[in-house]
């Protein structure tokens, strides 16, 4: 046996193991705690269930400061099944209204961790979501009998008038898309889906609250985290002014009742827009709560497309309200003057190519052939534009000109107006035709058509709309906005405070209004001649757009009064036939009720007519395309 | 010389220290954010204040014993306390399965728990024997004896987790001159189970060589033939390594398929070389390791069976998510997994103390007693729960410097049986708190609540220091 003095060195291996281990124990606490940072994110998952705190969303008024979408109380009726003792299921079933085998089902889905993976008896759950306020109340008295079910408060958007719901928009729940881009959102939270409540969200969504809360191994609830310190109050989304006003846009919508087409009013001075009318419209309310998806689908397979925004989105070829823009170009490119006589022997002839005017046997100035919608002036005046030798070598550099001054004048991209959904409409330039026509070498007569807003020109009716208001300020606009005012402190974007000059001078504007208002006088829109008689100084231009797929479309746009235009106003109705069936009544009682606040009794027959006629019919026509 | 003057003053320090952080840490664990004091005796921190007051009376009880009385003593206790933890077999009351309690009245005590000092004093009593002799077969079979009735009794008890801890005694036997091979191969018998489970049978085929040709080194002496194994062995697995990585060979042929022919080669071969040394030095060492290679090899492939046979399934369990092999973080890893995202969620200084808030809201299980390091490592961080293992490093070393220090064979195996448990105790526990060891439920010293485990880890620390104490007077 080793004696004793031998083996106390043993002594030493065993402190050696005693240290290893420890210094072995302390590294791997040294990975734990401080290398490795899953831990502590999995420690904050466990404890801290963060409760987001909802900021009421922002009210939208109109511009005389009418409520038009506000928030309404809603209910949830939640379950702690922990606590749910002694219920008498009938009863239950009795005061909510359901039947048993539903309550059966939604409890056992509730338990269900597959379809409910947060699913905890120690905590809230949605037995049922939106009650409407009469079984809300019938349930609050009764809740007393039903222990450890609870009812829940949260606000769902409601609609003061039946109106404006391509405006107004609506809210949904946020897409998977949405979240992933935006961090603000978590799934369930509602977002805006179009109109203001899309354009304006960050505004009118406000900011988020959240209570940090305690939350133990069972899931039960121990309070607020150090008293609430690191809690977060939300902040109200910012309320919405619009430009709309409610009674004109109600109006304009009644009006356009059974047409199909759109209206848009604006306010030159500002680009304000007081109506915008998209037909067939819809309720906005039918978008609310547990039956909006139901409702959207329903709208969805509408085969007149009412979620369709065509005031903004449509693209129509203008027809003769496309007019004025050549006698405007033709007289700054100095190829006309007011004084010019251009011919027109029953339309615009050149060699064999004829295009029609509807009269016309003689020569015209520019304020009889605007008045009169006059085709042949009008193509004789784009021939010279775009054969001005003296200034352009070619018919395509002419054109190219051209081209930008359709562009100034908000044709052929979007306007900017602050609603989703606009279209840029379309304006050609000298490379689409080089290349349909296949050569560079194409000339005026091959695409003269587009001098009277047919060919490839189209157009939305807010730009159509922008023209009229454009015309009436002699030649600049405010790029159109619905939104007047974000809250009381936020200022709307800088884009439409500053105003677009076009590149045609104030005076050939003068002209063109001259002819504009002899169209009322004694032109196409004589039909609203007696608005004279009103107070009403009206400046309009019809348009009978052809379309190739039906029945020709009914335009009109016009602004009043002559001077210092308070409104301007398109009425496109697809399939009406001409601008002065539907085009010229429909925008001038808007123009009366916006200038007057009523309607002369001399006009009721026609208000009368309009509000009854109906258009929809041709629509068969329309979708054989 | 005086009593106060011989008496170990730092040990009783360090116990001090380790019993007040083991008390404000009770009380961080079983805080619930209510503010209740830390004297309310409805909570556990109250009551380990009134456990650990009746302790002082028990520490000058014991201090006040004669220490040749206790000597003479020692063989009845110990068959006192067996008696007890047979007959606790029979009465003790059933908490999961386990027969470890006894209720008195409104308490209950774990005789397991004075299965340790008396168990370590009958140890002492057996080597400070005038004929013992540890190297002898029939003193070393009684020495075991003496370790494995406690451990036989506490298992009949369903407490392996405490039975385990006698197997510690392995360290005094190493010290009392029990050949060092035993703890090299019981070493590579865990490295075995352990690495084979994880990492398969490629890995251990490699190292079963290495093993073996350790022992040329440190148990045959014989440096020239283990560096001629050592060579051969090395120079194979490069030879592998080689062919490997860098030629290409036909696609029939798997890699994995070869590898096991080169480690097996590399075992038989070693084996070999072994019996041949062993027919030409005609020393009998050269079979001894020659046959525990083979059991290694043997015991490696029983290892799966015994694994999937003979284990328990909650032990399989447990041993699984130790070892990686299962992440089953809401059935037998739920406890470890909470236990780690507590500790690793202190960050280097902490919560701060009562702001931890995985042990506060409940999320380790057994927070005040096996779990109790959880609340160390989250409130305090990396640097108090480094500070506690290396208090307890410090006072292991110190107990060991007592033991050595001690003239009298009886002191010192007690001694070295206080220090070979309090070190297991540490190293379990922490070990299973921080993921290194399976779940065995046993306490943390000092820390983990419970007055049954404070008055065993007091007895057998003032035992000692009461024999240290009287150290000089046998002079």
């Amino acid at each position: 046996m080793p004696s004793n003095s031998n083996l106390v060195n043993r002594s030493w291996v065993i402190r050696a193991l005693v240290v290893v281990v420890i210094v072995l124990y302390i590294v791997r606490l040294y990975n734990l705690q401080v290398v490795d940072d899953t831990y502590k994110i999995k420690a904050n998952d466990n404890a801290f269930l963060t409760q987001i705190i909802y900021p009421s969303r922002g009210i939208i008024y109109d511009r005389e400061g009418r409520e038009l979408v506000y928030n309404q109380p809603a209910y949830d009726l939640l379950v702690t099944m922990r606590n749910v003792k002694n219920l008498d299921t009938l009863d239950f079933c009795r005061t909510l209204g359901i039947e048993r085998e539903v309550f059966d089902r939604r409890m056992n889905e509730i338990r269900d961790r597959r379809r409910n993976p947060g699913y905890s008896s120690y905590t809230q759950q949605v037995f049922s979501s939106q009650l409407t306020g009469e079984t809300f109340a019938r349930m609050q008295e009764a809740m007393y009998r039903f222990p450890g079910f609870d009812l829940r408060s949260r606000t769902i958007r409601q609609y003061k008038y039946p109106i404006a719901p391509h405006v107004l928009g609506s809210i949904r729940e946020v897409n998977q898309k949405e979240i992933k881009a935006d961090g603000f959102y978590m799934r369930g939270d509602l977002v805006g889906d179009f109109g203001v409540e899309r354009s304006y969200e960050k505004y009118l969504r406000g900011e988020k609250g959240k209570a940090i809360l305690l939350r133990d191994a069972h899931g039960r609830i121990q309070g607020h985290y150090e008293d609430g310190k690191y809690d977060e109050a939300p902040v109200a989304g910012h309320d919405l002014t619009l430009t709309i006003d409610a009674d004109l846009q109600c109006y304009a919508e009644s009006l356009m009742h059974n047409k199909i087409g759109a209206l848009v009013a604006l306010e030159p001075a500002t680009g304000e827009v007081l109506a915008i009318v998209s037909s067939p419209s819809f309720d906005p309310r039918l978008l609310v709560g547990h039956q909006r998806s139901r409702n959207y689908n329903e709208l969805m397979n509408n085969p007149y497309k009412p979620l369709y925004d065509r005031s903004i989105g449509a693209t129509y070829p203008p027809g003769s309200t496309f007019k004025p823009t050549q006698g405007l170009i033709g007289l700054q490119e100095g190829v006309i003057t007011p004084n010019t006589f251009l011919n027109c022997s029953g339309g615009f002839r050149y060699g064999s190519f004829v295009m029609g005017c509807h009269d016309g046997t003689t020569a015209w100035t520019i304020v009889p052939a605007i008045a009169t919608s006059c085709n042949g002036y009008f193509g004789w005046c784009l021939y010279n534009i775009l054969n001005n030798k003296r200034k352009y070598k070619t018919v395509q550099d002419a054109f190219e000109v051209w081209k930008d001054y359709m562009v100034s004048m908000g044709y052929g991209y979007r306007l900017g107006i602050d609603l989703p959904g606009e279209s840029r409409g379309f304006i050609p330039n000298r490379k689409y035709y080089s290349k349909n026509f296949g050569t560079d070498s194409w000339n005026a007569i091959n695409i003269i058509s587009i001098s009277i807003g047919q060919g490839e020109i189209l157009a939305t009716p807010l730009q159509i709309a922008n023209l009229a208001a454009t015309i009436g300020n002699r030649g600049y606009y405010y790029v159109p906005h619905v939104v007047k005012k974000i809250s009381d402190i936020e200022q709307i974007p800088d884009t439409f405070l500053h105003p677009h000059h076009t590149m045609v001078a104030k005076r050939h504007y003068e002209t063109v209004v001259e002819g504009m208002r002899q169209a009322v006088l004694m032109g196409t829109v004589r039909t609203a001649g007696n608005l004279d008689a009103e107070g009403i100084e009206l400046c309009g231009k019809t348009g009978t757009a052809q379309n190739p797929h039906g029945r020709d479309h009914s335009v009109f746009m016009g602004f009043a009064p002559k001077d210092n235009p308070k409104i301007a106003v398109c009425c496109y109705v697809e399939n009406a036939g001409f601008g002065a069936t539907f085009g010229v009544p429909i925008g001038t009682l808007v123009i009366e009720k916006y200038l007057n606040d009523t309607i002369s009794d001399r006009r009721k027959p026609l208000e009368k007519n309009m509000l009854e006629s109906s258009t929809m019919m041709y629509m068969d026509s329309y979708k054989k395309d | 010389m005086s009593f106060f003057k011989t008496f170990d003053w730092f040990t009783l320090l360090m116990y001090l220290l380790l019993v007040v952080l083991g008390w404000f840490t009770i009380n961080a664990a079983s805080y619930t954010f209510d503010g209740a004091s830390i004297f309310e005796f409805e909570r556990p921190s109250g009551k380990q204040a009134v456990w650990f007051g009746l302790s002082v009376f028990l520490i000058i009880f014991i201090l006040s014993i004669d220490v040749k009385f206790l000597k003479t003593w020692t063989p009845y206790i110990y068959v006192a306390v067996m008696l007890l933890l047979f007959v606790t077999i029979f009465i003790g009351t059933n908490i999961n399965g386990s027969r470890s309690w006894i209720k008195i009245g409104t308490f209950s005590i774990q005789p397991a728990e004075f299965g340790k000092f008396s168990t370590s004093l009958m140890l002492a009593w057996l080597f400070s024997q005038y004929n013992f002799r540890f190297t002898e077969k029939g003193d070393f079979i009684k020495a075991c004896i003496v370790v494995l009735l406690p451990v036989f009794l506490i298992i009949l008890q369903n407490e392996t987790g405490s039975a385990l801890v006698y197997f510690s005694m392995i360290l005094l036997f190493y010290r009392q001159g029990m050949s060092g091979v035993v703890l090299w191969l019981g070493a590579c018998f865990v490295l075995i189970f352990v690495l084979g489970l994880v990492y398969g049978e490629t890995l251990i085929l490699f190292l079963i060589p290495f093993m073996a040709i350790a022992m040329f080194f440190g148990f045959l002496n014989d440096r020239r033939n283990g560096f001629i194994a050592l060579g051969v062995v090395v120079g194979l697995n490069v030879l592998y390594y080689v062919i490997h990585r860098w030629v290409s060979l036909p696609d029939f042929i798997d890699r994995h398929f070869i590898y096991r022919w080169v480690g097996l080669l590399c075992c038989g071969g070693t084996i070999l070389w072994l019996l041949w040394l062993w027919f030409y030095k005609r020393s009998n060492n050269y079979a001894l390791v020659a046959l525990f290679a083979a059991i290694f090899i043997g015991f490696h492939f029983s290892v799966d069976y015994a694994f999937d046979h003979i284990l328990q399934d909650h032990q399989r369990g447990r041993i699984e998510v130790l070892l990686g092999l299962k992440e089953d973080l809401k059935g037998a890893g739920y406890n470890v997994n909470q236990a780690k995202i507590a500790i690793g969620s202190g960050g280097l200084t902490g919560k701060g103390y009562l702001q931890g808030t995985q042990t506060k809201l409940a999320y380790v299980p057994e927070q005040e007693t096996d779990f109790i390091f959880c609340t160390v490592g989250e409130e305090q961080g990396f640097l108090g729960s480094a500070g506690v293992l290396l208090l307890y490093m410090i006072f292991i070393l110190r107990l060991t410097f007592l033991a050595e220090r001690q003239t009298e064979e009886f002191s010192r195996v007690y001694a070295y049986c206080v220090a070979c448990i309090f070190f297991f105790h540490v190293v379990i526990n922490v070990g299973m708190v921080i993921g290194l060891m399976p779940v065995i439920g046993i306490p943390l010293p000092f820390f983990s609540y419970g007055g049954s485990g404070l008055w065993s880890f007091t007895i057998l620390l003032f035992i000692l220091l009461k024999l240290d104490a009287s150290r000089v007077n046998r002079y």
